[in-house]
This record gives structure tokens, C-alpha cells and sequence, in this order.
């Protein structure tokens, strides 16, 4: 790295397992949320904060869920777009019920809501694993999306079975959701929820809780004979996992859509977000919002790939061909760095670090 | 098969059946928009059941290559696609169906080398997961690659199956039971399938080698089986039954890009039967075909229209409840 943690030495348990061992790290980081924060909204126009960081961040807390379920605690699941709905919906439920209810607070409402519906859906875990598993899920998929469909009540009985988000508020004028939030404000609001989201992630997978979700993932069986009780462990997980997912279905219908049908969470959906970890890296918060950005990213650049490089195409034919190189750096990215791109990441640090020198 | 478990197969299903049509007729008693005779519902079952057997035809290619290679394939419906949009297209160039179809297995063993070679072979020793993933992004890559060169249209497939419907059993039933033709020959076929496959593994000494690789593949490499080329082998018997799967599955809806997607609706079929079970398959795909078809004729009225979409899935988790390794997989032994 272009600075050496020599000398930074740790003379307690706590300090040697604090999130960021090194001090520069924590500069660092610090020093990225303070230019998110107070230079990109000077910087950025509303496309780039419509379009791109917003899904980002929504994204990043998607995949963060997702990765506490796969990545930690090693239970494959692709109901994800399934659970995003729930968080969508029952945050639609909820604010027209109650509209005088700060936003925030229902945000997170939905959140233990779609928990609850992941304890339901994480139950066939304690009897099944892997690939049986991943497709049990796919049950809670397609149950979930055909319920928000078959129901008109889950929409309020709008014809177009759309949700619209209504304007709400976080404080006074300070709006977020609806027509008369501008994308500063939700870029600012995100970039904090997702912030404080994101440490309590690290910190939970740092917690007992989180060993015992590793401990699951490597090998279930020697777990439970070190006395990890299996069923706290992935339920718990499954709950975890569920709470992030549905509060990022919810921001990602609330404030990235705006209005979004049950058909937005099919399972492509789940994919996307599994992609997302994948591709970022299995067990690794880091590795989430890189995931998260490589996926935004993607489509985007190769949109606008043949514009820029003076080639006219059909529409079409750059959608399939969009389909075909997003299928192949997928095969390539698996090839290249199976364990993802903070893995990449990692190598690059420890490489900088012995840098000129090879070994 | 143990005798046993045979007989109770042949006992319980034709008991299952007609407990659930008593069932039925009993809630048409008490419920007055229920509608249910028997000819009717031996309707829907058979309907089913026939469905059935295209789920099969899907979920076997997935079964030949878990069995191998434990690479659980999700791009086998995106080869479904790929298969018939490439027998759309060679048609459409003026080729007897025949040769379009030769021409076509020969395209889909090309893929099947080309897929081995340069997704498989690097990522040899990864976990399951990776190499899951792997699939899918095969699965968008085939999607893709198939509709550019084939373009996007939904396309008629027509190989000469005769579609039109035909009632049978009209002396026992009012009305008689009716029967889609075009449903009947796909179900021959499948079984056909089933067939060749079942003398290709047992008879010949390839499908020795393959059965034992899906045994021990360490082992199969010490007794001298070439471990790269059975998995060539393997995806393009594969490749060959998602052409027919193709043909099938274009004849009935046509040649266009949903056909990708029923790929999800043999997974239910894979679970219930069993990653490891050839006849897990064929089993698992009659009862999801069925069960589905009864569910979404006689339950809609309580719970509402297009529960097909999830009941699949539903009725193999609550089956998995039981049975954590499907009908017919390999017990699951665990130690550490």
C-alpha cells in the first residue's frame, strides 16, 4: 500500500479486532464518507445520482443481506427478489395506513416484517442444504410475487397494480420519498442509512452470532457438535438477511422506482443481487458494495458502449448482445478470481504493500 | 428397485388419485361454484400428467450432468432455447427436418465441447457454488448468442405432429375424456428418450464409464476413464436432449424466449425426484404435472387463479420436509 502499518502495535483482544486494525483504513474510509458526503452532491448531476449512485447504494444493502446469508453463514437462497417485495409492499401498507409515522421508522417496520416472512421461508433450511435449499427458496420466490399480484389489497386496490410512493418526509421539508423529493436528498439520506446499515453488519458478523454463522457455513455437522445450536444460527441468519434485503426492496421502490409493480422483484431480481456477492465476493461487506457497483455499472457502460464508440446498432441487438457479454464476464470474472473482486482487492493491497519487491 | 417399494407404488397412486377425486366430490357437495365430475377431472389429470413428461424431458438433462459432474446446469433451459431456435433456423433455411435436426445435435455437441473446454476445465476443484454460477452466466451468454444470430421472433416449429384434440373412453364418461394429440406424441417421445438413455448407460461401455464417474470420480480416474472427455459426452447427450426438449416444448409454444424459463419449472421436478435419480425424473415430472394441473383446476376457486406459478415449488419443499433427498436420490451421509 502507498502506507505501512508499521510501528501500530495492539495491546489488547479488543483493539486487535476492532473493524478497522489499521489506522489508515479508518482514515481512509472516513475520509471516503466525507467526500461522498460533502463533495459529490456538488459534483455529481442528477443523472449521476438518479441512475447510478442511488441503485448503488440500494444494491449495496441488498447484496449486504444476501452475503450475510450466502457468504457468512453459506445457506444459497434466491428468494431474494421475493423478500424485496414484501419490504416494498409492507412499507406501501404501512405509510398509507399510517402516514403520520416518520418514513425512517417504517423503513424499518418492513424490515422486521420481511424478517418475520424469512423465519417462515429459512424453516426448510434445518432439513435441507444446497442445491435443494437454493430451489426450496425459489418456493418463497414465486409464492411471495404471486401473492402481491393475486391480492389487489396489497396495492390498495389501484387499478394498474402499481405502488406509487407518497411523499413523506424525514424532517420538515426534508423530503425523500414522492414527487418532491429531489435526488440530493435521497442520495444524502441513503448514503447515511446505508452507512450505519452497513457497520452494523460488519459488526454483527464479527459477533458471536456471526462466528456461529461461520462456523455453519464451514462445516454444519462439527458445529453443532461444538455446540452451535443450528437452528438459532441459520434462523437467525435467514431473519438478519431478510431484514437488509426488505429494507433495500423497500428504498429501491420507494426512492430509486418511485412506482414499481410485484413484477419488478421476479426472480431475474434474485439473480442480480446474487451476482452482486458473487462477483464482490462471498463473506465480505467490502466485497458487497464492490459487487453492488460492478453490477450497476455494467449494463450502464455497455449501454452506452456502441454510442461512444461510433458504432449504430438496432436496440435489440445491443440488448441480446448486452445478454451475451454480461453471461461471458461472468465466466471470466468465475475463472479469473473465483472468491470475487475483494479478494482482487486484497492481493492488490498485500502486492503495493511489498512493493518494489516481489516477495 | 426393491419389490416392495414397487408395490407400494403401484398401490398408492391409483389410491391417491381416487382418494382426491372423492375429496373433491365431497367439497362439490357442500360448495355450490365447485364444479367436478370424474370424467372431468381424469381429464385434467392425464392433461397433466402429459405435462408432466415435458417437465421430465427438462429436468433430465439437468440429471445427466448433476449425476457426472455434480455441476448443477441452469443454463439446460437456455439449451432448450438455443436447441430450437438453431432447428427454427436451419428449417427456415430450407432443410428437411431430418437433416435440421442432425445439423443441430451436431451444433449443440460443438457447444457442449466448446462449453467443457473453456468454462469447466478452469474451473475444476471449485466449490459447487462457483461453478453453479458459472452456469448462469452461460445461461445469459447462450441467451443472448441464441436471439442475435436467430433474432427475437416468436417462431412456429412445426415437424409435422399431428395438434388436433381427440376424445377417448366416450362410452364410460359423458362427453368422453379429451385428449391432446399433439400432448400424446410428446409423451412418446419423452418416453423414448427415456428409453434410449436408460440402454445407452446400462449396455454400452460409455454409459459404464459415465455411470462411473457419477459413482466416484477419483475412482473412475485411477481405472483409467478419461474424466474430461465423459464430461464432453455428457453434456452433449445433455445438449441432445434439450434439442428434443426443444422441439417439443417449440412445437407446443412456440420458439421464443420463455421457452428459457421452463427451465425453472423442472427444478421442482429435480428436487422431488431426486439431483441423482434418472426415473426420479420421469416420476418427479408426472407428479408435479399432474399435481399442478389438479391444483390449478380445483383449488383456484379458493385461492385464486395461477397458483402454477408457485405450487410446483411448494409441494416439492413440503415433500423435501419428509424426504431431504427427494424420491429416489442418494441418501445423504454426513461426517466430519
Amino acid at each position: 500500500m502507498f502506507y505501512r502499518e508499521a510501528g501500530q502495535f495492539k495491546s489488547s483482544y479488543a483493539a486487535d479486532q476492532a473493524v478497522f486494525p489499521i489506522r489508515q483504513d479508518k482514515i481512509g474510509v472516513i475520509l471516503i464518507f466525507l467526500f461522498a458526503l460533502l463533495v459529490v452532491p456538488f459534483i455529481a448531476t442528477n443523472y449521476w445520482l438518479n441512475s447510478i449512485l442511488v441503485p448503488f447504494l440500494v444494491f449495496s444493502i441488498a447484496a449486504i443481506g444476501l452475503n450475510i446469508l450466502t457468504g457468512y453463514c453459506g445457506q444459497v437462497s434466491l428468494g431474494t427478489g421475493g423478500f424485496m417485495a414484501c419490504g416494498a409492499f409492507f412499507t406501501f401498507k404501512l405509510t398509507t395506513w399510517m402516514p403520520e409515522v416518520n418514513i425512517l421508522l417504517i423503513f424499518l417496520m418492513a424490515g422486521f416484517g420481511t424478517a418475520l416472512v424469512g423465519i417462515a421461508f429459512g424453516l426448510p433450511s434445518l432439513r435441507i442444504k444446497g442445491f435443494y435449499l437454493a430451489i426450496a427458496t425459489l418456493a418463497a420466490q414465486f409464492f411471495l410475487i404471486w401473492m402481491f399480484t393475486q391480492n389487489p389489497w396489497w396495492t390498495n386496490y389501484s387499478a394498474a397494480g402499481v405502488i406509487t410512493a407518497p411523499p413523506r418526509a424525514l424532517f420538515g421539508d426534508f423530503y425523500i420519498t414522492g414527487t418532491r423529493a429531489t435526488p440530493l436528498n435521497k442520495y444524502l439520506f441513503l448514503l447515511c442509512f446505508v452507512t450505519v446499515l452497513a457497520l452494523i453488519a460488519k459488526n454483527l458478523v464479527r459477533s458471536a452470532l456471526g462466528r456461529a454463522w461461520m462456523a455453519i457455513r464451514d462445516m454444519d455437522i462439527a458445529a453443532e457438535i461444538i455446540g452451535i445450536r443450528p437452528m438459532v444460527a441459520k434462523l437467525s441468519a435467514f431473519a438478519v438477511s431478510s431484514f437488509f434485503i426488505g429494507v433495500a426492496g423497500a428504498l429501491w421502490a420507494f426512492m430509486y422506482t418511485a412506482s414499481v409493480e410485484a413484477l419488478a422483484f421476479e426472480v431475474t431480481r434474485s439473480f442480480q443481487v446474487l451476482f452482486m456477492i458473487i462477483i464482490g465476493g462471498l463473506g465480505s461487506i467490502l466485497g458487497s458494495f464492490l459487487g453492488a457497483a460492478f453490477i450497476v455499472l455494467l449494463p450502464i457502460a455497455l449501454n452506452n458502449a456502441p454510442a461512444l464508440l461510433g458504432i449504430r446498432m438496432a436496440s435489440d441487438m445491443i440488448s441480446h448482445l448486452e445478454f451475451m457479454i454480461f453471461g461471458a464476464l461472468i465466466v471470466f470474472f468465475l475463472i479469473v478470481e473465483p472468491h470475487g473482486l475483494a479478494r482482487l482487492w486484497q492481493i492488490a493491497k498485500e502486492k503495493l504493500r511489498r512493493w518494489p519487491f516481489p516477495y | 428397485m426393491p419389490a416392495r417399494l414397487l408395490l407400494s407404488w403401484i398401490l398408492g397412486v391409483p389410491l391417491v388419485i381416487v382418494g382426491l377425486g372423492l375429496a373433491f366430490q365431497g367439497i362439490e357437495a357442500v360448495h355450490t361454484r365447485f364444479f367436478f365430475t370424474w370424467g372431468y377431472y381424469l381429464e385434467v389429470l392425464i392433461a397433466g400428467t402429459l405435462q408432466g413428461v415435458m417437465y421430465s424431458l427438462v429436468a433430465l438433462g439437468f440429471v445427466l450432468i448433476f449425476k457426472a459432474s455434480s455441476i448443477f446446469n441452469f443454463a439446460q433451459g437456455s439449451m432448450v432455447l438455443f436447441a430450437a431456435l438453431t432447428m427454427v433456423g436451419l428449417i427456415e433455411w430450407g432443410l428437411h427436418w431430418t437433416i435440421a435436426f442432425l445439423g443441430t445435435a451436431a451444433v449443440m455437441v460443438a457447444l457442449a465441447i466448446s462449453i467443457e473446454r473453456v468454462v469447466l476445465r478452469p474451473l475444476v476443484n471449485q466449490p459447487h457454488i462457483i461453478l453453479f454460477m458459472a452456469t448462469i452466466g452461460i445461461f445469459y451468454f447462450l441467451d443472448g448468442f441464441g436471439q442475435t444470430i436467430w433474432g427475437s421472433d416468436v417462431k412456429q416449429l412445426d415437424i409435422g405432429i399431428p395438434r388436433s384434440p381427440t376424445f377417448i373412453l366416450e362410452e364410460v364418461f359423458e362427453g368422453g375424456i379429451l385428449i391432446n394429440q399433439f400432448d400424446l406424441v410428446a409423451a412418446l417421445v419423452g418416453g423414448a428418450v427415456v428409453v434410449i438413455l436408460a440402454i445407452f448407460f446400462q449396455k454400452t461401455r460409455i454409459g459404464r464409464a459415465l455411470r462411473a464417474v457419477a459413482d466416484d470420480h477419483q475412482a473412475a480416474l485411477s481405472v483409467g476413464i478419461p474424466l474430461k472427455t465423459i464430461w464432453a459426452i455428457v453434456w452433449s447427450v445433455a445438449g441432445i436432449v434439450a434439442l428434443v426438449a426443444g422441439i417439443m416444448w417449440g412445437g407446443k409454444m412456440g420458439v421464443q424466449f420463455t421457452l428459457a424459463l421452463i427451465a425453472l419449472k423442472a427444478l421442482p421436478v429435480l428436487i422431488l425426484g431426486g439431483l441423482t435419480s434418472i426415473p426420479g425424473a420421469i416420476v418427479g415430472g408426472l407428479i408435479i404435472g399432474a399435481g399442478e394441473q389438479v391444483a390449478e383446476v380445483f383449488l383456484s376457486t379458493f385461492i385464486g387463479s395461477a397458483i402454477q406459478d408457485w405450487f410446483a415449488y411448494v409441494l416439492a419443499m413440503l415433500f423435501l420436509f419428509v424426504r431431504p433427498q427427494g424420491l429416489f436420490g442418494e441418501k445423504i451421509i454426513e461426517r466430519v
